[in-house]
């Protein structure tokens, strides 16, 4: 069951079942291991990636769904990434670092859909993803910094 | 750190020779006196070591476990400080398991407090041997060279020299005697006191960062073990056509259960285990597994009825703690008023991001182990008795931990893996699914608190009975272990921060039917919680401000008392709680349909207050603002220590708002997040941190004590807001979340 996928513009072949959700072929298969596992049903977040800039949970996403597709995981660059990672440094935002894959994923596909997002459409794009350390503060806060740092680029 | 000899066998701080140059100094730290102590028969064990290289970069070993708490950060800060080095040269590496590094279990919010003073002796150590060693090649007194940003400036000439040149030389200079090193005053500190940034970040923010889950060896297998949903039970029998059918599987066996010996360690549940491909095949072979259970004497514990059976053995007396004082049953017979109340707290788990995981690769004459761990000395401890292996062949890779709140000091989930590994006869990682996680773990205990109180007719306080009872953790250790232990009850309990004259304190039998372990602030969430909503409601009743009632137990000032790290003292309790009543304008007009609530706790030698600010729209509480104060003694890193208060309001939310473990016929009921529910992004208020400036003092606990006052302060702030008491957590069970 040989396939090839995408993943940061670089292809893979990997041989697993179509039903082997796309988490598990990035980090057991592939040795991408950036993208975490939280809870395999889709509930915090952890495993976020992009597929074709369309946020997704891969712990619940076959892989035979991102066939053909690019996959943009967090060891990926965009220009919105890069301005939340300096955002994410300028606030000192992670503690076990572990969510931040995670949540760096998912702030950057609420950039690349909105250019100044308040704070609810902050915790309305951001409430999928959950931090046991409890770092929502400085989530918040930086994303509105890296739209900061980006008009400055601009 | 085999290879190293020590050429110089004096003092407290050791000089090793590198093979590459440079100065490797080691020093030793006590973790019964915690501080320098020279050993008693001049071994000399160095457990803490900085290396500075002829290229300038420095490497700090970190002795600790990294969890989301910034101890490496930390760690480094303070030896960079007295050593005047520059930031970036600076390396933190994470030690392995190893007793030459002392007691590493990463708990009890105490690296700092132990690990503060050694690190900055070595840091000062190492300035005075580069200063030597620049005075010496410039011929100059050393009086006229001062270390700054990682160079030695002659301060007649301005010549300098930068670190790394002066490495090996510095390495010849003897030892400098203990009082040639003059500690830096708190007005010179460069990173101490103030706002740095975690060495780690570049790591966090691309997924670089090597979490247990992440560790990939050559031919390594995954590993997915069905356990009983009763604790304890065993497997009867079980059939593995589907399972070994799965595609991807390899092999299904039976782990047996580890029992730990009397006293010490945890053990392993045991179960049956799916050995596969990936992780996804071993959890998919796992969910195809047919096992018959004997689910054994737990089989018949549900939460509920034990929460109705100790609230009726809170109806009777219970064992007298000691601490007690003065004569309640007097008070309450001359008072004007007796209030009583009855609070219960449910059981807890951990949950952190990164679930129990381990790797282990077993080979015929050495174990070694990859692991999220806090504490590695006893999973190797618990590796050499259940395996046979001597110490010393035993290697335990401490990863960055995705999160650990008291789970990760379990070593149960490595145990597990090097069995695995040993039948296996191949490297073996071991991952918990979520499920796993939630309904296997070490739980935090739930409580049950009866508390009478008696008022005069001035609304003062004359005598207050306190009635408790919780599974103990000593029950993870001894069976049969029904009442709490003394630490137990010395966690706010004993030692709650108010004076009362007449005190009775008393213990109920709580046995315990699921392993029972720490988790972040430990008994201090009961005591918090039964503490200060109790004292909320005789506010009430003695028609008194709630701040005001806190302020009067916290009570008058202990003169000339000695402000050591180990002596609460009120005058410290009090500066918090008015902090925190300014910050949060306390008394100001609210909005309708707003309330606060105040709270307050001392744990971990620290002294805490929090004012959360709720308002409650068709009987739903929304946290809106929620202000803590610290007084934590001196603070190492501002913006880590506010970082953590910020992340124990939330964890502490988790708890109020959606905590609950319940079990039935034994089995816990809850499985992932959707049931086992988390604070997210859209229920975070804003947080409003203050650290009081205590520069002077010792340094006290960082990364527990934030969280004992946030679900008292919550449920007193749905008081205020609607009249409403909340005695029972959490809140979503009231039909309020």
């Amino acid at each position: 069951m040989s396939k090839i996928i995408s993943i940061n513009g670089k292809s893979y072949t990997v041989d697993v079942q179509d039903d082997m959700p796309l988490l598990w072929a990035i980090r057991d298969i592939v040795g991408l291991t950036g993208t975490k596992f939280g809870c395999g049903v889709a509930q915090c977040g952890a495993c976020s990636v992009l597929i074709d800039g369309v946020l997704t949970k891969s712990c619940s996403m076959p892989i035979s769904y991102a066939i053909g597709k690019e996959i943009f995981t967090i060891e990926g660059s965009s220009k919105n990434l890069e301005f939340l990672r300096e955002a994410w440094n300028d606030g000192n935002v992670p503690q076990c670092g572990y969510c931040q894959s995670g949540q760096l994923i998912a702030a950057t596909a609420l950039l690349d859909s909105l250019e100044n997002p308040t704070d609810t459409d902050i915790d309305n794009a951001m409430s999928s993803n959950i931090c046991r350390c409890g770092t929502y503060s400085r989530i918040r806060k930086a994303i509105h910094k890296a739209v900061a740092i980006k008009n400055n680029a601009i | 750190m085999s290879k190293i000899a020590p050429v110089n066998r004096r003092d407290f701080v050791k000089l090793f020779s590198l093979a590459t140059g440079g100065i490797l100094l080691g020093c030793n730290i006590s973790t019964d006196k915690k501080e320098f102590v020279p050993t008693q028969n001049g071994n000399f064990t160095p457990n803490l070591f900085v290396e500075i290289k002829p290229d300038g970069n420095i490497i700090i070993t970190a002795s600790r476990s990294e969890m989301g708490q910034g101890i490496r950060t930390s760690l480094a800060s303070a030896i960079a400080d007295e050593l005047e080095a520059d930031w970036k040269f600076i390396t933190v590496k994470q030690a392995e398991g190893d007793a030459k590094y002392g007691n590493q279990n990463t708990d009890g919010s105490r690296s700092v407090r132990t690990l503060l003073a050694p690190m900055r002796k070595m840091g000062a150590t190492a300035k005075v041997m580069l200063i030597k060693a620049a005075a010496k090649k410039w011929n100059v007194s050393e009086l006229d060279c001062i270390a700054s940003n990682h160079y030695i400036i002659n301060k007649k000439t301005n010549d300098t020299l930068f670190f790394g040149d002066l490495a090996v030389e510095a390495s010849k200079i003897p030892l400098p005697s203990e009082d040639a090193i003059v500690l830096k005053k708190v007005e010179d500190f460069k990173f101490i006191g103030k706002k740095l940034k975690s060495v780690d970040l570049e790591k966090f923010t691309h997924g670089t960062a090597t979490y247990g889950i992440d560790v990939r060896l050559p031919d390594m297998k995954f590993a997915a073990i069905a356990r009983c949903p009763v604790t304890f039970g065993t497997v009867k029998s079980f059939d593995a056509t589907n399972a070994q059918k799965t595609y991807g599987v390899n092999k299904v066996l039976v782990l047996d259960r580890l029992i730990p010996p009397t006293g010490k360690f945890f053990g392993a549940l045991g179960g049956v285990a799916v050995i596969a491909d990936s992780t996804w095949a071993a959890f998919q072979g796992k969910l195809n597994l047919d096992i018959d259970w004997d689910y054994g004497e737990n089989s018949t514990f549900n939460s509920e009825e034990f929460k109705e059976k100790l609230s009726k053995r809170l109806l009777e007396k219970g064992k007298l703690v000691p601490g007690s004082k003065g004569d309640v049953d007097a008070a309450f017979k001359n008072s004007n008023k007796v209030v009583e109340a009855t609070y219960h707290v449910p059981f807890l788990a951990h949950a952190p991001m990164e679930v129990p995981n381990a790797t282990a690769w077993y080979q015929d004459d050495k174990i070694e182990v990859w692991a999220p761990v806090q504490d590695p000395q006893t999973a190797k401890a618990e590796i050499a008795h259940f395996f046979n292996m001597p110490i010393e062949n035993i290697t335990i890779n401490v990863t960055f931990l995705g999160g650990g709140f008291g789970r990760k000091s379990k070593s149960d989930f490595v145990v597990e893996a090097v069995a695995l590994s040993k039948k296996m006869q191949a490297p073996i990682q071991v991952v918990w699914s979520r499920e796993d996680d939630v309904q296997h773990s070490f739980y935090h205990a739930a409580s049950a608190q009866y508390l009478k109180a008696s008022l005069d007719k001035k609304g003062n306080l004359t005598g207050w009975l306190q009635r408790v009872g919780f599974p103990s953790i000593t029950s993870s250790f001894k069976p049969l272990s029904d009442y709490a232990s003394g630490f137990e009850l010395g966690m706010g309990f004993t030692n709650n921060p108010y004076q009362i004259k007449n005190f009775r304190l008393e213990n109920i039998k709580a046995e315990a039917n699921l392993r029972i372990g720490w988790l972040r602030s430990v008994v201090h969430i009961h005591s918090g919680f039964g503490n200060n909503s109790f004292v909320d409601e005789l506010a009430f009743e003695a028609k008194k401000d709630p701040v005001q009632f806190h302020l009067d137990l916290i009570g008058k000032d202990i003169e000339n008392q000695k402000n050591t790290k180990n002596s609460y003292n009120p005058k410290r309790m009090k500066d918090v709680l008015k902090n925190t009543a300014k910050n949060a304008a306390w008394g100001k007009q609210l909005p309708k349909n707003h309330g606060l609530g105040v709270a307050i706790h001392y744990s971990f030698y620290s002294y805490v207050a929090t004012i959360v600010e709720v308002s409650v729209t068709n009987k739903k509480v929304k946290v809106e603002n929620l202000w803590t104060t610290i007084d934590c003694g001196l603070s190492l890193n501002k913006d880590n220590i506010k970082n953590q208060l910020e992340g124990a309001a939330i964890f502490g939310m988790s708890l109020a708002l959606y905590g609950k473990i319940s079990t039935k016929e034994g089995a816990v009921e809850q499985h992932n997040f959707y049931d086992y529910q988390m604070t997210r992004m859209k229920d975070a208020p804003k947080i409003h941190i203050d650290i009081l400036d205590k520069m002077h003092e010792p340094p006290t606990g960082v990364g527990e004590p934030g969280v004992p006052v946030i679900a008292p302060a919550i449920c007193n702030a749905i008081f205020n807001a609607t009249g409403k008491r909340v005695r029972s957590l959490p809140l979503i069970d009231e039909g309020l979340v």
